[in-house]
Parts: structure tokens; C-alpha cells; sequence
């Protein structure tokens, strides 16, 4: 795994932790939060949050690789999130997911290597009447189709061309 | 301010509200991702424009997911009107017509919530309406859920305001005696529950609110905390009263943000009011809710993979006994109900066990909420009686399957559920029959299937999700369940035997016996069923290498009708991401199918007018054309 960009900025990992340093409200809500600030869990800081909370950090890493929401790596710019739930499923959403692979040319769960594009699957977004869905950055686009999804990457295409 | 005055300044404001004109905007999330905040914006500036004040109120979810983005305009002597799909460019006439005019601009409005003689539908007697019985979704999309005066003033809180003054054995009485059923899917009994919690010896006990909605495609815990957060709250601070808790915990999974946001709000809201903190209305009673976000595990639905996770730990369930009401969170006595269940707490207390007993079969009481969802006509949020049969949901509630096409089964339940095929269509639904069925209640999500759906498919696609989200502790889940997967790979891919099924069987069962909880137990679901009811279609999968519903891609090869394909036309040449498709202008398409990635877009492209793509299975169907060799001879263009 790369370990670029792990330089964080160790003044709001330093407030987060002294906020939740004796709240007793445990570990996943600290993990959400550092994710928050960071975009996803640097190893230098959930070392932290195991000094802080006096537990090993090996406990840290088994809830981080746990659930779904905790990211060991950094998003992309224009984060892609394609919905695999049930309805999505039944109108194609795979279909989507391969395309967005094919034309981002990264797999689920990847970064690109310029760093523009991440491409995820989530289990639901709670809106199947739109399905097929997938969500760039926050904007929903709802009733996509492998075609459809390539087209909406086009102005987040334009936007991250390097400038020179 | 003791409660009674609090409740009449309620009722004064929302009787004010009524004598002025206001916008209701269905902004839950399902209503945002369909446009809702675009057209609030719309009506601020069209307002600001016609300098007109009016109140724009961002409500939850009406449960018509088809129509959103809604709108409810209401003006004093008029007619309440609801308005469904509105864009931002549509704002202008809304205001325009009714806003300032008298024209109600019917041909945009779905109906009146009040009766009229005009050609224009009243609501509350759509057929939909006509079989559904709201009494946990009454509120959802008529009140302000950032606002607990909306809720006092009607009738909210006088539960738990009656609930204070009985003693705790009293209550748990009556929720006994209403016969509520846990809403979490398994149907224990709420009382029951209630009970052994008030029972347990410990001055320290806690109540929590599972509200981690992780199957995927259900979302009505989400809609009813978006919605009407003070009716789950409420009911969860009667069942702290009743077994004797100082804390309670809402699960919400992080996934729902504008959930989390609203109800965080009507906790806020609630403290100061005094309906929850120190000395509850007066009481004595000293209850504290508290917010504990979940990070995403559908096993952290299991009880005390929950508790593991409010606690900070990884979500793995555990052995019991000992029950959560005798050693919960934090090794205390602990009472563990769904969102809603909680729900019907208010209800049960304010109408008397017998409003809720009177109500559903005979050992299934009150309503089933339901999420709709698939190849339906009106995909939305649906709360129907106990024993409603599922041909009434499918057809009158849901308006059958779209686009003229057959119905072919309701997946009942998620991940944990089964198929239910059209013979029992007139099954009565309740927490016993759909059981037997081999499906369950679960989360309530229902996703309907038409002819285009692959049986084997669905079943690989909910035992693939299963696999990902096993936890790992029993070996029958984490392993079983893989070897089940990749059964079915091999079936969907062509390559399975047919003493393969026995084997498939025999494990489904195995992984049932030998799972610690629900997520293993009823994980092998969608595959029996699915054997059980679509037997035919594994078999044509194995033996013809047929996919009948033509779903399952390596049993498939898409192929250009030379006689419908139009030589003039390229869409399907220019789309291609392979490349695989051969002709230029003028000529007919063929598509190379070495080349061919099976993505779909040559289909999705065709003009209609020709349609000229199609899919084949068995793949030994596809007709052997000279152009087809040549192309390949080629390798294409």
C-alpha cells in the first residue's frame, strides 16, 4: 500500500482526540470523525487514537478494517460511488459499476494514480425508485445505463485536465 | 412551563399555520435526491421576486416516492393541494396559479387532501389510500420534523405524559396485552421483552433503538426518522420509564446524515422542552438520549453485534444467553427494539391495547410498514394491516409491474428473506405465513421482479452481499456461505453439474443449523426459495446453459437482426467500447463476439425504431453468418 500523503495535519487530529479523549462515547465515532477531517484513516492517526483511548492499536485497525464507511486510503478528487443494492442490481447497476471501471480505468476501491478519480461501491442509498444509481461527489444521478454513466463523467474529465 | 401550556401554544401555532398560506416540500432524503432543495430554492427566489412572504416548511416523506419531488400548497379556504414531480421550472406557474391566483393548476396536482366536486382526485380515497392504514406513518410528510410543537399539536407526547403517571408493571402490561410484535423482522414479543428488562436486577439499564437499516433496499426507518423523529423518541422514552433505564441509545447508521442531523434536533428540542433530561414532566423519571453513529455493517443489526458496536468494538454477535436483559451494553441490562417498534409504543398508550389488538391476524397485530420497490408501477413507502394479502400490495398499492411486463416474484425481507412467487400472491401477510413460505418479515423491504429478472441471479446477488458481510466468527457462515457463492458463479456461468443442486441444498441447509445468528441462519433464504419456487430455471441454466430471463452474461451474446438493422444508422458502431462492432455507413452491423464485453450499450443505443439488438441464449443459438466469420477474420474494423 502507498503511504504518500500521510503528512496530516496533526492540529485537528490533536483537537478531535482531546475532544473525545473522556467522553466514553468509544472508538467508531473518533474514527468517523478523523475520516471527516482526513477524507480516510491515516495509520498515524488511528496510532493516535489508540495512545489516547489506552488500547491497542491493533483493536483501532479491527474496527477500521471492520465496517463499511472506514477508507484506508485517500478519496480521489471527484469521488464515484455506484449503488449495488437490490433494485439497483435488478436495473443494471452492475452493468454501470463495469462501465465506470472500463472508462476510469481503475477497479472498486481504487484510486487513479493522478489522484481525480475513486470509484466505490455502497451497499444502498435509499433511492430505489431512481435506480440505477451513482453518486459523483454528492450530486445523485439517478436512472443511469453504461452509456449514461460514461457521459456524466465528462465535465468532471474537463475539470481535473492538468494545466499546462 | 408545565406541559399543558406547552401543548396549547402548540395547537395555537399550528392552528395559525392553517389560516395561512404555506408550502410543504417533501425534503426527506429520497425527495432531495429527486430535486426537493432545487425546488425550495426556486420558490424563495419566485417568492422574493413577487415579494410575497409565505412559509416554505420542509417536511419528511409522504411515502410516494414516484411523485417526488411533492409539494402540499395549503391557503386559508382552500383546498389543501398536492402537486407531484415538481421541477424548479414548474415553481413560477405553482406560484402564479395558486399561490397568488385561484387557479389551482390541476393538471400538475395528484389531488386534494380535501373532498371537492372538481374533476381532480382527493386523496385519501386513491385506491392506494383506500387499503392502507397509517398509524406509525400518520405524520410522515404533514408535519414540520424539525419542529416538536408540529407533534405535540397533534396529540404528541400525551403518551408518555399518560405513560408517567401508571406504574412501570402497568405498562408492560399493556403492551403485552396489545400483542406488538418486534418490528426489528424475527417477531418476538415487545412485552415479553420489556418485561425480562424491567425484571432484571441492576439499578444501572439501558434502551436502545436499532435504527441500523442495513439491508439493502429497505428504507423506512430512515423515512420515519427523517419524518416524525419525536414519535421513536417518545416511544423510547416510555420503555426507559417502564423498565427502569436512566440512558438510552439511538444506532444510526452513518449513511443517513439527514437522520442523524433531524433527530439530534428533536433531542435538543425535547430536553428543553422537558419531555426528556432531568425530572420529566414533572415525574421524577430522569431519561437521556444520546445519538451512537454506526459505520456500516449489516450484521450490526443482530442485537449484540449492536451493542458491540455502541460499545466501540467490532460488530460480531455473541452467544446467548445470557440475554441483552440480563447482560447488555456495557454488561448491564439493556432493552433492544427497532425503530419501529418503538413507533407503535405512542399509539398503543394513547388508543388502548384494544385500537392496536383489533387490528391484523390473530397472532399479528397492528400494521406492516413496507418499502416498494423493482419493476412496479409506484415505487414508494407503503404501512398496510396485518394480513393484507400480497396481490393487494402488488397491484393496488403498487399498481402492478411497469411497462406492461409479467409479474414474477416479490423478494420479501432483503438478504434475509426469500423469493415469493405469483401462486402465492393471495398469501395473507403476516410474521407466521411468510415464514412457512421460507421467506420472512426482516427489514420489510420489498423488491418486486418482472420476466426480465433471473432467479439464480437475485440469489447470487443477495449471497454475494451475505459473503461481504458475514463477520467471520462461525465457520459455516464465513466459509459456508463462499462455498454457496461460487456454486452459483458456476451455475450462472454454465459450468455447474446438476448433482451440483443437491450439493447447494444440502449446504443452504448445513449453513442454517450451524450459523450463531440471523445473518448465517438466514442467509442461505434467497437460494432455497429460489430453488424451491424456480427450480426450472437453475436446471435450464445448468443443463441447456440457458438463461431464460437472459440476465446471467457468460450464458448470453447480444446479436444485430441483419433484417431490422439500418444501414444508414451507427449508433451502436460509434458507442462501442471495444470496438467490436463492424459495418460502416451503409452497411448492417455485426458485432464480434470475441470481441464483445456483453456492456450493453449496442442495446441501449439502437434507435427504437428498429430495435435491432437483441439478446440469445444459449450462446450455441446465436446464427452463424458469413459477415460474422469475416469480422472476426478481421478482427474487426
Amino acid at each position: 500500500m502507498k503511504e504518500k500523503g500521510e503528512e496530516i495535519s496533526t492540529e485537528g487530529l490533536q483537537t478531535i482526540l482531546e475532544k473525545h479523549k473522556n467522553d466514553g462515547k468509544g472508538l467508531i465515532p473518533i474514527l468517523l470523525e478523523i475520516q471527516k477531517e482526513f477524507g480516510y484513516l491515516p495509520k498515524e492517526a488511528m496510532k493516535n487514537v489508540a495512545e489516547v483511548l489506552k488500547i491497542k492499536p491493533v483493536d483501532v485497525w479491527g474496527v477500521a478494517t471492520f465496517f463499511n464507511q472506514f477508507r484506508l486510503t485517500p478519496l480521489g478528487k471527484n469521488h464515484v460511488k455506484v449503488c449495488m443494492g437490490t433494485a439497483c442490481h435488478l436495473a443494471g447497476g452492475r452493468l454501470v459499476l463495469e462501465a465506470l471501471e472500463r472508462e476510469l480505468k481503475i477497479k472498486v476501491g481504487e484510486t487513479s494514480d493522478d489522484g481525480h478519480f475513486s470509484l466505490e461501491r455502497v451497499a444502498c442509498i435509499g433511492c430505489c425508485m431512481l435506480a440505477p444509481v451513482m453518486v459523483i461527489k454528492d450530486k445523485i444521478y439517478p436512472k443511469m445505463s453504461s452509456f449514461k454513466a460514461e457521459e456524466s463523467l465528462i465535465p468532471y474529465r474537463q475539470e481535473s485536465k492538468p494545466e499546462d | 412551563m408545565i406541559f399543558e401550556e406547552i401543548r396549547k401554544r402548540a395547537v395555537a401555532q399550528w392552528e395559525a399555520l392553517k389560516n395561512e398560506a404555506h408550502i410543504l416540500v417533501g425534503a426527506a432524503t429520497c425527495g432531495r435526491a429527486a430535486g426537493a432543495l432545487d425546488v425550495i430554492d426556486a420558490f424563495k427566489n419566485e417568492l422574493a421576486r413577487q415579494s410575497i412572504d409565505v412559509r416554505i416548511i420542509q417536511v419528511g416523506c409522504i411515502g410516494l416516492c414516484y411523485a417526488e419531488p411533492l409539494v402540499i400548497i395549503s391557503k386559508p379556504e382552500s383546498l389543501r393541494i398536492v402537486y407531484h414531480n415538481i421541477t424548479p421550472d414548474l415553481v413560477p406557474r405553482l406560484v402564479e396559479g395558486y399561490i397568488i391566483g385561484d387557479d389551482p393548476c390541476l393538471e400538475l396536482a395528484s389531488g386534494t387532501l380535501e373532498t371537492d366536486e372538481r374533476e381532480v382526485p382527493y386523496i385519501p380515497e386513491l385506491p392506494r389510500f383506500e387499503h392502507e392504514l397509517r398509524l406509525i406513518l400518520r405524520h410522515c410528510g404533514y408535519i414540520d420534523p424539525e419542529n416538536i410543537h408540529d407533534y405535540i399539536a397533534n396529540g404528541g407526547y400525551n403518551a408518555l405524559e399518560k405513560a408517567l403517571k401508571m406504574p412501570p408493571e402497568k405498562i408492560i402490561e399493556e403492551v403485552k396485552k396489545s400483542g406488538l410484535r418486534g418490528r426489528g423482522g424475527a417477531g418476538f414479543q415487545t412485552g415479553l421483552k420489556w418485561d425480562l428488562c424491567h425484571k432484571a436486577n441492576s439499578k444501572t439499564k439501558y434502551v436502545v433503538c436499532n435504527a441500523d437499516e442495513g439491508d439493502p433496499g429497505a428504507f423506512m426507518d430512515r423515512v420515519i426518522l427523517e419524518s416524525d423523529p419525536h414519535e421513536v423518541i417518545e416511544g423510547i422514552i416510555i420503555a426507559g420509564y417502564a423498565v427502569g433505564a436512566q440512558r438510552g441509545y439511538i444506532y444510526v447508521r452513518a449513511e443517513y446524515p439527514l437522520a442523524i442531523e433531524r433527530v439530534r434536533k428533536a433531542l435538543r428540542q425535547g430536553e428543553e422542552i422537558g419531555v426528556l433530561g432531568e425530572n420529566i414532566l414533572g415525574s421524577g423519571f430522569n431519561f437521556h438520549i444520546e445519538i451512537a453513529e454506526g459505520a456500516g455493517a449489516f450484521v450490526s443489526g443482530e442485537a449484540t453485534a449492536l451493542v458491540a458496536a455502541v460499545e466501540g468494538r467490532r460488530s460480531e454477535p455473541r452467544v446467548r444467553p445470557p440475554r441483552l436483559a440480563e447482560a447488555g451494553l456495557w454488561g448491564r441490562p439493556t432493552l433492544l427494539n427497532n425503530v419501529k417498534t418503538f413507533a407503535y409504543v405512542p399509539f398503543i398508550m394513547r388508543r388502548g391495547t384494544d385500537g392496536f389488538a383489533s387490528i391484523g391476524t390473530e397472532n399479528s397485530k397492528g400494521t406492516a410498514v413496507f418499502t416498494l420497490a423493482g419493476k412496479i408501477q409506484f415505487p414508494g413507502l407503503t404501512e398496510v394491516p396485518m394480513g393484507t394479502t400480497l396481490r393487494r400490495v402488488v397491484y393496488d398499492i403498487a399498481g402492478g409491474i411497469r411497462d406492461g411486463k409479467q409479474f414474477k416474484a416479490v423478494q420479501i425481507g432483503g438478504p434475509s428473506g426469500g423469493c415469493i412467487p405469483e401462486n402465492l400472491l393471495d398469501l395473507p401477510i403476516d410474521f407466521d405465513s411468510l415464514y412457512e413460505a421460507g421467506s420472512m418479515m426482516g427489514s420489510g423491504g420489498m423488491i418486486f421482479m418482472d420476466e426480465d429478472d433471473c432467479a439464480v441471479d437475485t440469489a447470487r446477488f443477495f449471497l454475494d452481499f451475505t459473503t461481504k458481510e458475514s463477520c467471520g466468527k462461525c465457520t459455516m457462515c464465513r466459509i459456508g456461505t463462499l462455498q454457496l457463492l461460487s456454486i452459483l458463479d458456476d451455475i450462472t456461468t454454465g459450468k455447474a453439474k446438476l448433482e451440483d443442486l443437491d450439493l447447494l441444498q444440502q449446504l443452504a441447509e448445513d449453513i442454517k443449523m450451524g450459523s450463531l445468528c440471523g445473518l448465517g441462519r438466514s442467509a442461505p433464504n434467497p437460494v432455497l426459495t429460489t430453488m424451491r419456487y424456480y427450480g426450472d430455471e437453475y436446471k435450464a441454466h445448468i443443463l441447456e446453459k440457458r438463461c431464460p430471463a437472459l440476465v446471467c452474461k457468460d450464458l448470453i451474446a447480444y446479436y444485430i437482426l441483419p433484417e431490422k438493422c439500418d444501414r444508414a444508422c451507427e449508433h451502436c458502431v460509434l458507442v462501442c467500447p471495444t470496438e467490436a462492432i463492424k459495418g460502416g455507413k451503409g452497411e448492417i452491423k455485426v458485432i464480434n463476439q470475441e470481441k464483445c464485453s456483453k456492456c450493453g450499450t449496442c442495446l441501449e443505443v439502437c434507435p427504437p425504431q428498429y430495435s435491432a439488438v437483441v439478446k440469445i441464449s444459449p450462446v450455441s443459438k446465436l446464427p452463424s453468418s458469413p459477415t460474422d466469420k469475416e469480422a472476426s477474420a478481421q478482427g474487426g474494423r
